[in-house]
């Protein structure tokens, strides 16, 4: 009996947009990713072939964190200390672009300066020639600081800049501008307030194909099935011809996960937990495989193992 | 999927004769197509409409229920594509697959393990399903029966029908899984199904024959069947899952079943958890996993408990003046929300370190400190009412109550909602609860 399969065609389509910028095209990167172009629902290539695979960012910061899990400390070891030798391990580890978060405070404890988050984003696109996101420590007035003098000192790179929610991007957003970069635009779990901020920053002139935009998720057991419905419903307006939600989405399985105590903490927990270290790199995995299924382009990931293992699953993925 | 008023009245005698206590059958079949009234209201319906009237009002997903000993698995019954559209219902069951020619000795004590487990995630408890039992050359029986001696879950036997045969006896009064018919073995598969009431799992390489095949067999009297897809490929698996899906809801009645994906074929424990999380966030009715390992098997069990919660229901928990680690008058107030993530998140670290508090849960709507504060649902005013309502004070000694980290704003206007109290800021995490009890109280 012949099945006719029913097909989608959808009216509207996600934009593509490139991180990262080679030398020909204004920057130093010796590769750029392209992300987003999607046509139809996740992988779903017999009605569509998707484009481009979602791409996986793997987070360092610029000195080493005091509030990470040990299991982080003890995977990644002494490069952890500097986040040029980070960089360069986690792209040795298999990602696609590398995501630079800037610390509140430098490594003496001082509030961090200008200088050293420019120099700590130098060091980076030295030692790597992946696109390169740069996150500011998330205090409004120290983003703008930081952000502002790393965008001028790397003009021409298509950094993403971020991230930009609706009580502060507009600084961030016009040094994006000025100096060709891209922004990340965050909103929590919401379709209209995703299309909101998405307005507001392509009403100041941003082009659309230079935001991309994170609807904020949350880890396996902490949440994941909002952040999970909103993407499938930003991905679904999409495809239905929403140019406001039509942009790749960017989202952190890795922070999420690494947070949530079954990652965190390994003694004092319930022995049906399991092993502290599968279970911790199940969390982070399952939180962004689950992630990718529901309209993910571009996942933000912390362990080595968990990198390995979510890229398989993208090759798989994309495999038709 | 149901039919719609004006394809009822088609159905219907169309005499208007009123008896039905409506003024037309039209006016009937409309308030049929809402289901407000039963057919059998109406004496002159044909014995065919009837039947095509039962047919239409069955669901789009048979529902499977596999049963041992008072032990139930449904699968099926779903009715959206998107968890938001409506929700999901029936959890995937978690198997966990055993191989005859392990031997009776490692298989009645890996089924010991894995049936004891048991998990608390936010205050409820999780454990596995079932076990499959493959008959892969060693003795089918003596594997059913090592099972049996330590768990009364339902049952997936895998084999031939000749091998499955002997083995099906003992589990009269049951109802297994027999995994699989194929166009090969169908008939034999669904004779031995049908004299066991057992329920048949089919599989084939595509759909056009996997279409084919259910029809077949369902002539042949079995009606309880579910789909294996395959493919253990996650894009292939992907795409024929959303078909089947897709197909069942516009009511195609050939691939109107649950789905059952062998996690355990996919590749090593890497693969098979991914593989999992895949299935359960797209529509498998049934999962067989080969590893049973708690770290594993509790992120699954996690995950899937949060695809199928209701999206408009968020878990919370009943608000109210929560008593941890028996507390005494002098001992500590916490304030929090009736999220249950959070209560639980906040509840678990407390009692854990074995400190003695009192929990004053507010009601936020079940929303967590942030949303509920962003929401307006969780302020001074709520906190107060709250630690108000629950008599806190006739409670304790010391007036003093925590305020979670996240809303250290919240503290000055608490002071004037609650005259008499003193105001403390706690940690924004519940992990540093402990810490902070000892150093700032
Ligand atoms: C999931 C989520 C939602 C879900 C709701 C889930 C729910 N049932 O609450 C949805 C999608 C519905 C939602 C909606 C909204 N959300 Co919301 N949401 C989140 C998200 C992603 C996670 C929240 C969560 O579940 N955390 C986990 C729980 C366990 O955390 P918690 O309750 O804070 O508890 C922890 C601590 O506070 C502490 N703790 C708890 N109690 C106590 C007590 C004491 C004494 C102590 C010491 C500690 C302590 O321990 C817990 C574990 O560490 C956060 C962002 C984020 N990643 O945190 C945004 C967030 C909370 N949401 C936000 C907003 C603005 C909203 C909306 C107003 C916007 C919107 N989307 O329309 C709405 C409001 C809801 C409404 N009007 O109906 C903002 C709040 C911003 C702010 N700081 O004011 C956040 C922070 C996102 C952001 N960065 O903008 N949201
Ligand atoms: S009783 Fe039956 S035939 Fe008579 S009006 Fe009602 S629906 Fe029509």
């Amino acid at each position: 009996m012949p099945v006719e399969v029913p097909k989608t065609t959808w009216p509207g389509s996600v934009k593509t947009i490139t991180l990262g910028a080679t030398p020909e095209e204004g920057g130093t990167r010796s590769r750029t990713v392209t992300v987003g172009g999607e046509t139809t629902l996740p992988f779903l290539h017999f009605e569509t072939p998707m484009p481009n695979p979602p791409a996986i960012a793997v987070e360092i910061k610029d000195h080493r964190p005091d509030d990470w899990s040990p299991l982080l400390a003890e995977a990644w070891g002494d490069v952890m200390d500097d986040p040029a030798q980070w960089a360069k391990a986690a792209e040795e580890a298999g990602a696609d672009i590398i995501v630079l978060a800037l610390s509140p405070k430098n490594r003496d404890g001082n509030e961090t300066t200008k200088e050293e988050a420019v120099s700590a984003v130098k060091a980076v696109l030295e030692a790597s020639g992946l696109p390169l996101i740069v996150w500011g420590p998330g205090q409004a007035d120290l983003d703008n600081e930081l952000l502002v003098a790393v965008a001028e000192a790397t003009k021409g790179e298509r950094l993403v800049l971020g991230i930009c929610e609706d009580k502060n991007y507009r600084t961030i957003v016009a040094t994006a501008m000025a100096n060709d970069h891209l922004v990340q635009a965050r909103t929590p779990m919401d379709v209209n307030l995703a299309k909101q901020l998405n307005i507001l920053i392509s009403d100041m002139g941003m082009p659309l194909d230079r935001i991309l935009m994170d609807p904020t998720t949350a880890a396996v057991g902490y949440g994941i099935e909002y952040g999970y419905s909103a993407m499938e419903r930003l991905r679904l307006a999409a495809l239905q011809g929403d140019a406001m939600t039509q942009l790749p989405m960017i989202v952190t399985p890795g922070f999420e996960a690494w947070k949530a105590k079954e990652s965190k903490v390994g003694e004092g927990v319930p022995e049906a937990w399991g092993d502290w270290k599968e279970r911790a790199v199940n969390w982070e995995t399952l939180t962004a495989v689950t992630l990718i299924e529901s309209g993910a382009d571009i996942v933000v990931l912390r362990h080595p193992e968990s990198i390995k293992r979510v890229k398989v699953a993208i090759e798989e993925l994309m495999n038709v | 999927m149901a039919l719609s008023g004006i394809q009822i009245y088609k159905l219907l005698p169309q005499t208007n004769c009123k008896e039905c206590g409506f003024p037309t059958c039209l006016a009937f079949a409309m308030k049929l197509a809402a289901k407000q009234v039963e057919l059998s209201a109406c004496p002159y319906v044909s014995e065919e409409s009837k039947q095509k009237l039962a047919e239409s009002a069955a669901p789009p997903i048979r529902l499977v229920t596999l049963k041992a000993d008072g032990n139930e698995v449904k699968a099926g019954n779903e009715v959206v594509l998107f968890r938001h559209e409506k929700t999901f219902y029936n959890k995937p069951g978690l198997f966990i697959r055993l191989k005859a020619s392990e031997g009776a000795d490692a298989i009645a004590q890996k089924v010991a393990a894995a049936d004891a487990y048991r998990v608390t995630y936010v205050g409820m408890d999780f454990s596995i399903d079932g076990f499959a039992v493959q008959a892969d050359g060693g003795d089918l029986n003596a594997a059913v029966q090592a099972v049996r001696a330590k768990s009364k879950r339902p049952l997936i036997l895998i084999g031939e029908a000749e091998t499955l045969a002997p083995a099906l006896p003992a589990l009269d009064g049951e109802t297994p899984l027999l995994y699989a018919a194929n166009p090969e073995n169908w008939e034999a598969m669904a004779d031995l199904a049908k004299k066991h009431a057992a329920a048949l799992a089919v599989t084939a390489p595509d759909l056009d024959t996997l279409a084919d095949l259910t029809q077949k067999i369902k002539e042949k009297g079995v009606e309880d069947l579910v789909l294996d897809l395959g493919t253990t490929k996650l894009s292939e698996w992907l795409a024929r899952s959303t078909q089947v899906r897709r197909l069942a809801l516009k009511n195609f009645r050939p691939l109107g079943y649950p789905v059952i994906a062998l996690a355990g074929e996919a590749g090593d424990t890497a693969k098979e958890s991914i593989f999992a999380a895949q299935a359960i966030a797209k529509y498998a009715g049934f999962i067989v996993l080969d590893t049973f390992a708690p770290e594993l098997i509790y992120p699954l069990l996690v995950l899937r408990e949060n695809i199928y919660t209701d999206p408009q229901k968020p878990i919370q928990v009943q608000p109210g003046l929560y008593e941890i680690n028996n507390p005494s008058p002098e001992d500590p107030v916490m304030v929090t929300t009736n999220f249950s993530i959070t209560y639980f998140a906040v509840a678990n670290e407390v009692e854990g370190a074995g400190i003695p508090a009192w929990l004053v849960v507010c009601d936020a709507e079940g929303m967590s400190v942030l949303t509920a504060w962003a929401a307006g649902k969780f302020d001074a005013e709520r906190i107060a009412k709250s630690v108000k309502e629950f008599n806190v004070a006739e409670k304790v000694s010391k007036k003093r109550v925590v305020i979670p980290g996240h809303v250290a704003v919240l503290s000055g206007e608490l002071e004037e909602e609650l005259p008499g109290w003193e105001i403390r800021v706690g940690p924004r995490e519940a992990v540093d609860i402990p810490a902070f009890v000892k150093q700032a109280l």
